[in-house]
């Protein structure tokens, strides 16, 4: 039986149940110090200087700032307006501005929190939506960082016109394991980092211009979680940790605590869009016009890439002659905000489902119809010009729907002993989600896979890491399939920059899909090479094996190889803009306690295409958890700012995620409408679940109470507020 | 990570937790820990010394008997929950505490004694009309749960006094209500509880016991709810009268309107639960 | 001096009496299969069983620990042979970043040792102290249940 499509127990699933995974806080190199961050406590600022306490035993304590940074003050992703340390200027509160060392992690909390930030408080702009071409400057003249607009046909004379507004806020991705990194020096003068990470050569790029070369190596740890989060700020994370090792020539270890990792690191962009369409009496939509303004926070990160995905699923998986999109990343004096799951879709998605029933409510017309008169078919051509094919809206709708026929099999507890009254819903949202990059992001990057032969068994070299997405065991199911081999004989290399080639960064959904595609070349150039090596022209791997006349290693190396089908035109966002598309339809089943405002998530449903599940649990598990984080999304997750911009619900009692009594049952339905491109069909699959379930949600809540949420979180307080209204 | 050079004196009994209290007045007291490690962990409290009483013998356990119930203070709340003899309202508010690691670990005095306006369970002692029995090497007496909470974190116990029992009545006539509004099914922090007792005799309320926590800086009894409540037949009318009786604030948990609201129509709900069951 | 047992080893440390149970763990038993989440008792990846019952190592000061006896995640599985619990969440694939199981793993067996044949609403009620972001907790709950396996 082949290894693909089946659920093969997770390669790294022992480690984890027993203790055994090493996460980087595990790891204690011999003499090794202890670092912490001195950041601002401002949002906007001139730094006038750093004041040490004298009563302060700084005895054994390394203090760095960004005079100590041997080249470029920069952490470099899409851009270099980043610094590592802030010098002269602070653009955000808890921006790191100085960084300690000492011999154990309290002295070294201790050390940081005696070292204090004077500055000259300037006028801080919070606010995105008035801060392009605000007179108060952060990010070139006008504070964008991206601007992108898309139309497609033209304006219609005739019509019922709809508009609607919609709010999304910060979301933090809330892995459980804090960020950390461990920086040791090296004997060629160079540096190892080891940490928690998504994105080995990331960090190589990053670095490089701040150390002034490139003589390091990047070891991923176990990780605890990303979804994104652990894409560009471990990057942060470990030029702190090097310039700690290169003044006390010691490893140095930083791991944040939760509130610091809270109020410090990125969250997903909040977001306004506005729609503005016009349908048809029967619900046809003639004109969609929608624009975004996104909250990149300070600096750059990947914000750009954020708000083009967010444009490309501003029009929802519906048919439309006419689309005009715009949309305009803006800087604010916020922490930045970065990567996170669903990478501006799920903002998308929010705005566009609600307005779809806002479309549905003002024509009487039930909010599965309109979206079944209006979801796209093969053939249909997006808002890029991009011809769309095996389209799959109608069925995940179709089988979501039979799905949700079930009745819902666990018993329902409501609090206080079930008294008070309860109004039940039901909503459905549909979506759909570009899988891997965007455009030509592919044909870029290039990413690289080595495949290491060793005796009977097979080594796989990537730089694809395993977050908890399961790659570790896809990956060798994958190549033992493409080699008929048993899966236990193929294992993935540590993942580390001086051992494996870059295959791109463990981001977009691609890694089981595009590197997963390269992977699969680099098996049948495994075999090819032995076929030649061996002079056998069988298939057979063993028989090749056998036939080896020697046991050198042998290593193959694949590149991605742009098919040509795909193109797309960066500038004028003409053409294709992604190789292959995943389909969701999300229907959850709720209840809203009339006298508090909270929902009680009954039993969630969903319907997910993922056009090959290479292993159907581990896809289940993807479905499952990213649905379970867009449901806090939904009603629980909020980041209270204040004046400053500072986070101030840091902690795990405030900011709320759900646990397992908030957690619904779950129907997971995998639909496989395969992708020719992707190895034996799979497409990316870890993004999409995060789109469909809050605009779910918010319908289910206006069916079962009829109040109307545009805006997320849907809080208990804005649920009864909306009750108050209306009873 | 932050330890603490902070001394630590172990009790192993009342006379000797008793006698270390009156040693060392400053002294911070630990027991199950569960909100202590967490203010330490987080700075916000500095320990100087701690009395440890984790374990102290005679000071946990629950005894029932026909004159009431006595709860020793460090009883935890996985016992209470468990315990047969418990009103089904403590049991409810038992289970609502944090999840089953605080459970097991958290006491009911460290409730208490905490008097944090969030704490779970000081509404529903101030319904049941419980008596903090409280002792010190000068002796030993009771505090009425009205008298207890006398401030914001402010307690009515002096600087030699430890809790040692929650003693509290249940009677055939009462019904008991608890219900905790925080968002979440499990780990929540409160945004408003209510503890709700009343003595129905011959279809009339008698007496009446409505608490809220979190709408104040102690957790309070609604005296003109209760007096409204009084002399008729169950009206959930009186639910009318909560929002003049309570000025809660916005925080970064919730806000006034909310907690004003949702106290309004969780007694409201729960009246009209009662009236319909008589 | 303070003295204990972890996993059937008799354990002395020489600590600070307010030191955390899961620094002493962590850092001088080298144990570190707990996890910290959170450092405040919200998270569970800090679970251990102390005496029978799962609480927070987080939230107890190792003077809190004298005399006791102690199981880590290191301590659940018998002679390398996993147990049932860890072996179903291998199979069921409920342990995905990994960094929250060793806390669920402890807790679920806390509960099976105590309760071998919770319900699904029990299960879900006993391990509401653990936060998992991965896994949305159906898989979890599932192997929970393979894990009680069968009479």
């Amino acid at each position: 039986m082949s290894p693909v499509g089946t659920g093969v127990p997770r390669a790294d699933g022992p480690a984890k149940v027993t203790g055994d995974a090493l996460y980087v806080d595990d790891i204690r190199p011999t003499g090794c110090l202890y670092g912490a961050t001195v950041r601002s406590p401002r949002a906007h600022g001139k730094i006038l200087g750093l004041e040490r306490d004298p009563n302060f035993d700084w005895n054994g304590i390394t203090v760095v700032t960004a005079e100590d940074i041997p080249h470029q003050n920069v952490v470099f992703l899409m851009t270099e307006d980043q610094p590592a340390l802030a010098d002269g200027l602070v653009r955000h509160v808890e921006e790191p501005v100085a960084l300690v060392a000492a011999e154990t992690r309290d002295r070294a909390l201790a050390a940081a929190k005696h070292i204090r930030v004077i500055l000259e408080d300037l006028p801080a702009l919070l606010d995105a939506e008035i801060a392009e071409n605000h007179e108060i400057k952060i990010y070139g003249d006008d504070n964008v960082f991206k601007r992108i607009t898309i139309d497609k046909g033209g304006q219609v004379e005739n019509g019922i016109v709809i508009e609607g507004e919609y709010r999304v806020q910060h979301q933090e991705q809330l892995y459980i394991e804090p960020q950390g990194m461990i920086s040791v020096p090296r004997e060629d003068g160079g540096l190892t980092l080891l940490g928690s990470m998504q994105c080995p050569f990331y960090i190589v790029k990053a670095l490089a211009p701040m150390l002034g070369h490139k003589r390091m190596n990047v070891v991923q740890a176990t990780t605890g979680g990303g979804f994104g989060g652990k894409e560009e700020y471990p990057s942060m994370l470990a030029a702190h940790a090097a310039l700690l090792t290169l003044k006390t020539g010691k490893p140095v270890k930083m791991i944040y605590r939760r509130d610091e990792d809270l109020r410090a690191t990125t969250k997903r962009h909040p977001s306004v869009i506005k729609i503005r369409s016009v349908v048809g009496e029967d619900g046809t939509l003639l004109q969609w016009d929608a624009s975004i303004i996104m909250d990149g926070g300070a600096y750059n990160t990947l914000t750009p890439v954020v708000l083009s995905r967010a444009i490309l699923h501003l029009t929802g998986p519906y048919r439309c002659a006419n689309q005009h999109l715009s949309g305009v990343a803006v800087a604010t004096h916020t922490p930045p905000n970065g990567a996170f799951r669903g990478f501006g879709a799920p903002q998308a998605m929010f705005a566009v489902e609600r307005h779809m029933d806002r479309i549905a409510r003002h024509l009487d017309m039930d909010p599965v119809a309109i979206r079944q008169h209006n979801l796209v078919v093969d053939g249909d051509i997006s808002v890029t010009g991009q011809v769309l094919t095996d389209t799959g809206a109608q069925v995940v709708l179709d089988q979501a729907l039979e799905a949700a026929e079930a009745a819902v099999r666990t018993p329902h507890k409501h609090p206080g002993g079930g008294i008070g009254r309860y109004a039940r819903g039901r909503g459905v949202a549909l979506v759909f989600h570009g899988c891997g990059f965007t455009g030509n992001g592919e044909a870029a990057i290039k990413g690289k896979v080595g495949l290491e032969l060793e005796g009977r068994c097979v080594r796989i070299l990537t730089a694809s890491t395993d977050i908890g997405q399961g790659v570790e065991t896809t990956f060798p199911q994958i190549a033992a399939a493409e080699l008929g081999i048993s899966v236990d004989r193929v294992s993935n290399a540590p993942h580390d920059t001086a051992n494996v080639p870059d295959s791109g960064p463990t981001v977009a959904s691609r890694t089981c899909m595009v590197v997963g595609g390269v992977l699969q070349e680099a098996a049948k150039k495994l075999r090819s090479a032995l076929q030649a090596e061996t002079g056998l022209d069988t298939n057979d791997f063993d028989d090749l094996l056998m036939a080896r006349t020697n046991t050198i290693p042998l290593r193959v190396q694949a590149e991605y190889v742009d098919s040509g089908k795909f193109i797309w035109d960066n500038d004028t966002y003409q053409g294709d803009a992604y190789p292959a598309y995943g389909w969701s339809c999300s229907i959850v089943d709720l209840d809203v306690d009339l006298d508090t405002g909270e929902v009680l998530y009954r039993r969630f449903v969903s319907a997910t295409d993922v056009g090959k599940a290479i292993n159907p649990v581990i896809v289940e598990g993807q479905i499952e958890g990213g649905s379970i984080q867009a449901l806090g999304y939904a009603t629980y997750e909020e980041v209270v700012l204040d004046d400053q911009g500072r986070m101030i619900n840091d902690r795990l009692t405030n900011y709320i995620i759900p646990t397992t009594l908030d957690s619904p049952e779950m129907i997971t339905r995998i639909v496989e409408i395969p992708y020719t491109g992707g190895p034996f069909g799979a497409k990316g699959i870890g993004e999409i679940p995060m789109d469909g379930p809050a605009p779910a949600v918010a319908q289910a809540i206006e069916q079962a109470t009829g109040v109307v949420l545009d805006i997320l979180p849907m809080t208990p307080e804005r649920v009864l507020a909306g009750l108050e209204i209306s009873t | 990570m932050h330890t603490s050079n902070a001394p630590v004196w172990t009790a192993n009994t009342i006379d000797e937790a008793l006698r270390l209290r009156a040693e060392h007045p400053d002294a911070t007291i630990i027991a199950g820990g569960t909100d202590l490690m967490v203010f330490v962990e987080g700075g916000a409290v500095q320990l100087i010394e701690v009395l440890n009483i984790w374990g102290c013998e005679g000071m946990s356990g629950i005894e029932a008997n026909e004159k009431g119930i006595r709860i020793g203070a460090l009883t935890t709340w996985a016992e209470i929950a468990r315990h047969p003899s418990m009103p089904d309202a403590l049991r409810e508010c038992a289970n609502t505490v944090g999840a089953a690691q605080i459970q097991n670990r958290g006491t009911v005095g460290g409730n208490i004694v905490n008097a944090s306006p969030a704490g779970d369970s000081l509404p529903l002692w101030l319904a049941l009309d419980a008596e903090m029995e409280v002792a010190s090497i000068r002796g030993s007496r009771r505090i009425k749960a009205s008298d207890f909470w006398v401030g914001y974190r402010k307690t009515a116990l002096e600087a030699d006094e430890l809790l040692l029992a929650i003693h509290i009545q249940t009677d055939v006539r009462d019904r008991l209500y608890y219900r905790k509004v925080g968002t979440r099914m499990a780990q929540a922090i409160s945004k408003v509880m209510l503890g709700g007792r009343l003595r129905i005799e011959n279809g009339i309320v008698t007496e009446a016991r409505v608490a809220l926590g979190s709408v104040a800086a102690t957790p309070i009894r609604l005296m003109t709810v209760e007096s409204s409540l009084i002399g008729k037949a169950i009206d959930s009318a009186a639910a009318d009268l909560v929002a003049q009786e309570i000025t809660p604030i916005d925080d970064i948990r919730s806000t006034a309107e909310y907690r004003t609201s949702v106290a309004t129509r969780i007694i409201r709900s729960w009246l009209e639960s009662e009236a319909g069951q008589q | 001096m303070i003295q204990f047992t972890v996993n059937g080893q008799p354990i002395s440390v020489e600590a600070r009496p307010m030191t955390r149970l899961i620094d002493v763990l962590r850092e001088e038993l080298r144990l570190t299969g707990t996890k910290e989440g959170c450092g405040e008792g919200e998270c569970g990846a800090c679970t251990v069983i102390i005496d029978g019952i799962p609480v927070n190592s987080c939230l107890i000061p190792i003077v809190q620990a004298q005399n006791t006896v102690i199981t880590t995640v290191e301590g659940i599985a018998v002679d390398d042979n996993l147990d049932p619990i860890q072996k179903a969440f291998v199979d069921f694939g409920a342990a995905q970043c990994g960094i929250c199981t060793p806390g669920f793993i402890v807790t679920a067996k806390a509960l099976l040792d105590n309760n071998p044949k919770p319900t699904r609403r029990e299960i879900r009620e006993a391990l509401a102290g653990n936060l998992c972001r991965c896994t949305g907790y159906q898989k979890i709950v599932d192997a929970v249940v393979q894990g009680m396996g069968s009479d």
